[in-house]
């Protein structure tokens, strides 16, 4: 579903953010890809969401070669892909329902189907009957549930985050992890990038460890 | 058929949206607005003076009068059957005789020439004619007199057109003057529009990179902002409408002061029903002009980071 093949990638301040790295995510597997502050893990997850372009290698997604997605062909690209942001990237000018209806609004949905798949995603997160609220009256925690319900609603193949408990406490933190873990069940790929190893390692998932731009560790390749 | 129902259905609501989002800031939009009316109000009202200016000069029938002295030769029977045949055309209003003998008595008159004239051997006046074309437009007055001119009874036409085409002339440049006019406060129009709409594009350049990164189009995001700049063109054009309104209305009472003092009937015409409508969607499609040169050049640079 993802696949990296030998990809590099350099800033233009000559910077090389990645370096080299092939993997190979199935659909429907879930990892984690961990690893220090700028071992590369933001860039990884950009490539795959088409922010940026690698230098050199290939990234397949869902067996499309990214490089020959015109930029005009990157909306219904991304409409595909379920993005979740550690700031949460909430408007907050509109309730919790539009931002979560907004992928679905952009997609074409009609009125009634838009409203469905609104609280189903909200029911999932756990803040069904929270639609009319603003965002900012919500907790962190809350906030980044009503990102994840914006990130699913649409029921995209692929679902990335980047450090998406970065803010959260332990507990909290769990939770969220749960609610990926549950996506993933019904079917749905799952990269998350995070740098909190201790929340992690009781989890049976796959982890992909980047360091310096390199791919260090990888716990369990997926076939080719 | 259900795609093209969503699409009307988002454009109806980036319409109420952008309405509502002038709403929220009244005091900033009023300002733009008022930018944008009185840009707007300036070529119309001098386009609603040039037009009244032209009604007045079509309105000056006497303009185009102009006297034909016949030969001295001519009797008073020839000088009627001239009058009858120059009246008879079908480009004159009519024609007025004066009998040279008449001409004589009165000139005596009033002159106070009265012992010289008698000196004079018989009458040194000739018969008159004054015509009156039914058009006051140079071209026609030049054709009628032309043929007068030609008939063998003719001695002279006095046509004194100069000042009408000199009036013409400059009622012709000021016409161009308020053109260029128009044309410069159209583009500051569309620059006044284009700076408010490049403001909001800055102000919203999160909620634009989320819509990006959500997979919204550059269409999607670029219609919210055509809708403002679509109302600020339209809001700023009414006032503007109604800026020309009251100007004509302070004006009105001393323009009916000086009419009746030179006698006349004329009244103060405002802008016609059309040229209202070509001023609303000629603001509105500037708005959209600003607010669509606006996005092409400030929307690309809002890429997710």
């Amino acid at each position: 579903m993802i696949r990296f093949e030998n990809v590099f990638k350099r800033y233009p301040s000559g910077r090389e953010a990645l370096s080299g790295v092939s993997f190979n995510l199935q659909r429907g597997e879930f990892a984690f890809l961990t690893g220090p502050s700028g071992a590369g893990k933001s860039t990884l997850l950009r490539l795959i969401a088409l922010i940026e372009r690698p230098t050199r290698g290939t990234v397949l997604i869902n067996n499309q070669n990214t490089a020959r997605i015109s930029r005009g062909r990157i909306p219904p690209f991304r409409q595909r892909l379920g993005v979740v942001f550690q700031d949460h990237k909430l408007l907050h000018d509109r309730s919790v329902f539009d931002n979560v209806a907004l992928p679905l609004v952009i997609a074409g949905a009609s009125r009634r189907e838009i409203e469905r798949r609104v609280r189903a995603a909200l029911d999932q997160v756990g803040l069904l009957g929270r639609e009319s609220h603003a965002p900012i009256t919500l907790s962190t925690g809350e906030q980044q549930r009503v990102g994840i319900a914006r990130a699913v609603a649409p029921r995209p193949d692929v679902l990335i985050a980047d450090e998406p408990t970065g803010n959260l406490d332990p507990d909290l933190s769990r939770e969220i992890m749960e609610l990926f873990t549950r996506f993933n069940e019904v079917g749905v790929t799952v990269l998350i990038a995070t740098h909190d190893l201790e929340l992690i390692e009781h989890l049976p998932h796959r982890q992909l460890r980047l360091v310096a731009g390199e791919l260090a560790a990888d716990s369990g390749r997926g076939d080719a | 058929m259900a795609s093209l129902r969503h699409y009307l259905a988002l454009h109806r609501q980036n319409l109420l949206d952008a309405m509502r989002r002038l709403a929220s800031q009244p005091f900033a939009s009023s300002l733009t607005v008022l930018v944008i009316a009185i840009a707007l109000a300036l070529p119309a009202g001098l386009r609603v003076l040039v037009n009244n200016a032209g009604a007045l000069n079509d309105s000056w029938e006497g303009a185009a009068d102009f006297a034909v002295y016949l030969k001295i030769d001519v009797s008073s029977e020839n000088a009627a059957r001239v009058a009858r045949t120059i009246g008879g055309r079908p480009d004159v209003a009519n024609v007025t005789l004066i009998d040279r003998a008449k001409a004589l008595e009165e000139f005596r008159a009033k002159s106070g020439f009265g012992d010289a004239l008698d000196a004079l051997e018989g009458n040194p006046l000739p018969h008159t004619l004054v015509v009156r074309p039914k058009s006051g437009a140079a071209g026609d007055v030049e054709a009628v007199a032309a043929a007068v001119r030609a008939l063998p009874e003719t001695d002279l036409v006095q046509l004194d057109t100069a000042w009408v085409t000199r009036l013409r002339a400059m009622l012709a440049l000021a016409g161009r003057m308020v053109d260029l006019a128009t044309v410069l406060l159209a583009i500051a129009v569309t620059i006044v529009v284009g700076n408010t709409i490049r403001l909001e594009i800055n102000s919203r350049s999160v909620e634009i990179e989320v819509v990006k990164l959500v997979g919204g189009s550059d269409g999607f995001i670029r219609r919210p902002f055509l809708y403002l700049g679509l109302w600020y063109g339209l809001a700023g054009a009414g006032a503007a409408a109604v800026i020309v309104a009251m100007a004509l209305w302070a004006l009105e009472p001393p323009v009916r002061a000086v009419a009746t003092l030179y006698g006349s009937g004329f009244e103060l015409a405002g802008l016609p029903l059309r040229e209202t409508a070509i001023l609303v969607v000629g603001g509105a499609l500037l708005g959209w002009a600003g607010a669509w040169l606006a996005t092409a050049r400030h929307l690309g640079a809002i890429e997710p980071k």
